[in-house]
């Protein structure tokens, strides 16, 4: 269980998160939505430690983070970013091996965690001998996915992961990330600004803007029961092609 | 990991192994002039017929790097003029005679030969049927003349103790003088353009040209007799070397100066023939000299560049990368690193060099000769800037999602230095390391200032003889060291580099 309570950030005297406090329960899926700058990403990587909060706590499994508990925490959670963060100069078998590399796995082991991994990733062997730059946008967030999930960490953070992918190849990782957050089981915080791909992964949605929550609940909370103008305008926004006030 | 740790360990053994050994023998040296070069010649051939070994140390610097490395011990002889003595090294004594001179250099342990016979004075000269015309015997003659056109180097005409003073002591009447380049006003006064000119009493132009030095009645031009000096345990050592210097007091006359200057200068003789050709008619020695194929000689000065290069650049990059990792972590260290390296490279050469000469004697390495620390310190010194530059670049230009994507695996700072920080720069610090390398090969040249040799040698003494052939025997093998280097080092970006990174990889094959 992650928690934050009442935490506050803010950018060059922009508040970017405003005295914020929510809980993500064990083993479900939640997806935090709203429009860019609303402080979706800054809440996760406050909870790998990317940021500091200046003020109010950050919980995992009751535990504060803190600079001595971060390394430790921080190999509990696998965190992919929107562009997969794969490290150029090693192939996608390195870059998903690095941290047992680090730890000093046996290689026996870390072969076969890595082909546990590049089946429920849907990956054939022959591209983990890529170089990230020969690889697809939609592999790479595979490989990433394979980086982040190799300690059998037991929280996986995706920052909008699908941002930079084409409709079709989205679908198909959108699906496959489903099969695999219902198969693991585990606490999964899933930032995006699409309502439909929210909808369609989410146990729980929230709805952020100016660094503060909106609305809390399912997708069909959002669409049926908006908490504000808002949540109304967000939701309908994202049905139809009417545009949405810039944020 | 065992391959990174193989590298390092070859490219230290390259860098410390040295290749050159001392030299054996008595060392003689001489300064960056022909007539010092010469005489050195005459003194190491000399000492060799006499059946002692020699080196001769050819175009140093300057006289405080000679004069310094003969109370050091680094040097045991050279030739020198009383007035430098007088004038430089002990200018603050005020000394007037020679005998007082030889006090001071006997407190330093350093011996003075009697005068050698000719001095490297300044005189005023006419064209002989004019002075003779004019009756003009010496400088006060002149002062009867006031519409003479003198013409005088600019040096001597701007120098306090020059023309100012020279004008005072003998009440000169004559206006308008101007300075003018030295090898020009010889030209104008063959062809009567001027009537008078400063001279050197050794200037090759003077056994060539009819003309009067006027005589220095009121003695105000300070004299430079040639001398040797030497270091006293020189006797002790090679007795046979000490007694052969001493064979060359009064040999040579004011003539033989101006001739033996004249037929190296003309390109007719090297120092070493034309000392050997003298040695032989005049003193009756029998030596030879060999002059080695231009092949053999650019072998050899290629070896002894690249020592110059392998034992400066290796060291540099080993301590210019940890230097820049601390730059990139630490900016506002990095800053003061920075800017040290920044200054080291205004720094003009020969000062460097000069500067380095104390802390590199203070550790009893060689300061001068061949593998001289003294380059060496100063080559690395100038090879730190490029590479500590590009360390600190390419960390600092590593994707921040990278950065970030290693901070949240968990991994510790040492690990994501060794294994993705650096690699990710490498290409950069690579870049570092070859405009370091090509700087290098041409920053090495300098150190034939301080008898280094390499490629710096015959561009040295080109530059003293106005022998463009001789400066390309130097220059042409440089520039292409310096592109043979780039080239391996364009290899090396291409197949050592990690391969993700390099320009070769194959990119997507096919988008989605």
């Amino acid at each position: 269980m992650i928690e934050l309570q009442n935490v506050t950030k803010r950018f060059a005297g922009f508040v970017v998160v405003d005295s914020l406090s929510i809980r993500f329960e064990t083993g479900q899926t939640h997806v935090l939505i709203g429009p860019s700058g609303c402080g979706k990403s800054t809440l996760l990587r406050m909870i790998v430690g990317l940021v500091t909060p200046e003020a109010g706590a950050v919980l995992f499994d009751g535990e504060p983070v803190t600079p001595d508990s971060l390394v430790a925490i921080r190999r509990r959670i696998g965190y992919v970013i929107q562009e997969g963060g794969l490290f150029p100069h090693l192939t996608a078998r390195e870059n998903a091996g690095l941290m047992p590399r680090f730890l000093g796995w046996p290689e026996k082991q870390t072969a076969q965690r890595i082909d546990e991994l590049t089946q429920l990733t849907q990956l054939t062997p022959a591209m983990l001998d890529r170089y990230p730059r020969q690889l697809s946008g939609g592999q790479r967030q595979r490989v990433s996915l394979m980086r982040a999930l190799m300690l059998n960490p037991d929280a996986l953070l995706l920052d909008e992961p699908m941002g930079n992918l084409d409709p079709m190849i989205r679908a198909d990782l959108q699906a496959d990330l489903r099969t695999i957050f219902r198969t693991l089981g585990k606490t999964v915080i899933f930032v995006t600004h699409d309502l439909a791909e929210a909808g369609y992964l989410a146990d729980h949605i929230t709805l952020m803007r100016h660094g503060r929550i909106v609305q809390q609940g399912t997708l069909h909370d959002l669409l049926e029961r908006p908490a504000n103008d808002f949540a109304a305008k967000f939701t309908r926004a994202q049905r139809g092609p009417q545009p949405i006030e810039s944020e | 990991m065992l391959r990174t740790a193989v590298i390092i360990v070859v490219l230290l053994l390259l860098a410390f192994v040295p290749s050159e050994r001392p030299a054996k023998g008595v060392r003689i040296a001489s300064k960056k002039d022909t007539g010092s070069v010469i005489l050195g010649e005459l003194a190491t051939q000399t000492i060799r017929a006499a059946g002692a070994p020699a080196v001769h140390l050819q175009q140093l610097g300057g006289t405080r790097i000679v004069f310094d490395a003969l109370h050091r011990g680094e040097i045991d002889a050279y030739p020198e003029f009383t007035g430098t003595l007088r004038q430089e090294i002990f200018a603050a004594a005020g000394l007037s005679s020679d005998d007082d001179v030889r006090k001071h250099l006997a407190e330093l342990g350093t011996v003075m030969s009697r005068p050698l016979g000719f001095s490297n004075n300044y005189a005023l000269a006419m064209r002989r049927d004019q002075a003779e015309k004019l009756h003009i015997q010496t400088i006060s003659d002149l002062a009867r003349h006031p519409n003479l056109r003198l013409r005088l180097s600019d040096e001597f005409l701007n120098r306090a103790d020059g023309w100012p003073a020279l004008r005072q002591r003998y009440h000169l009447p004559h206006e308008h003088v101007q300075g003018m380049d030295h090898d020009l006003a010889y030209r104008y006064l063959e062809s009567r353009t001027i009537d008078v000119m400063d001279v050197y009493t050794t200037d090759a132009q003077l056994a060539q040209l009819d003309v009067r030095l006027l005589d220095d009645d009121l003695h105000f031009f300070p004299q430079y007799d040639a001398v040797f000096l030497w270091r006293a345990d020189l006797a002790s050592r090679y007795p046979k070397a000490e007694s052969a210097l001493r064979s060359l007091e009064s040999q040579i006359t004011q003539n033989d100066a101006r001739e033996l200057n004249a037929l190296v200068q003309s390109g007719k003789a090297t120092e070493a023939q034309a000392a050997a050709e003298f040695l032989r008619t005049r003193l009756h020695l029998d030596v030879n000299v060999e002059e080695p194929s231009t092949a053999a000689q650019i072998a050899r000065r290629t070896r002894e560049h690249l020592d110059l290069v392998r034992r400066s650049l290796i060291p540099a990059i080993f301590v210019a990368i940890p230097l820049g990792v601390l730059a990139a972590k630490r900016p506002r260290l990095g800053r003061l690193i920075l800017g040290a390296a920044g200054v080291v490279q205004t720094i003009p050469a020969l000062a460097l060099l000069v500067l380095l000469i104390a802390p590199v004697a203070y550790f009893g390495l060689n300061t001068i000769g061949g593998g001289s620390v003294t380059a060496i310190v100063a080559l690395f010194l100038y090879s730190l800037l490029p590479i500590v530059q590009n360390t600190v670049t390419g960390l600092a230009t590593i994707p921040p999602e990278l950065h970030e994507s290693a901070l949240a695996l968990g991994l510790s700072p040492r690990f994501r230095l060794w294994h993705i920080e650096l690699p990710l720069a490498s290409p950069a610090i690579l870049a570092g390391v070859k405009t370091a390398a090509v700087l290098n090969v041409g920053f090495a040249t300098l150190g034939a200032l301080v008898g280094a040799n390499g490629y710096g040698q015959p561009i040295l003494t080109g530059i003293r003889l106005n022998n463009t052939a001789l400066i390309l025997q130097g220059a042409i093998p440089a520039a292409c060291l310096a592109i043979l280097l780039q080239l391996a080092f364009e290899l090396l970006e291409r197949h050592a580099l990690p391969a993700g990174l390099g320009p070769k990889s194959p990119s997507l094959e096919g988008r989605g």
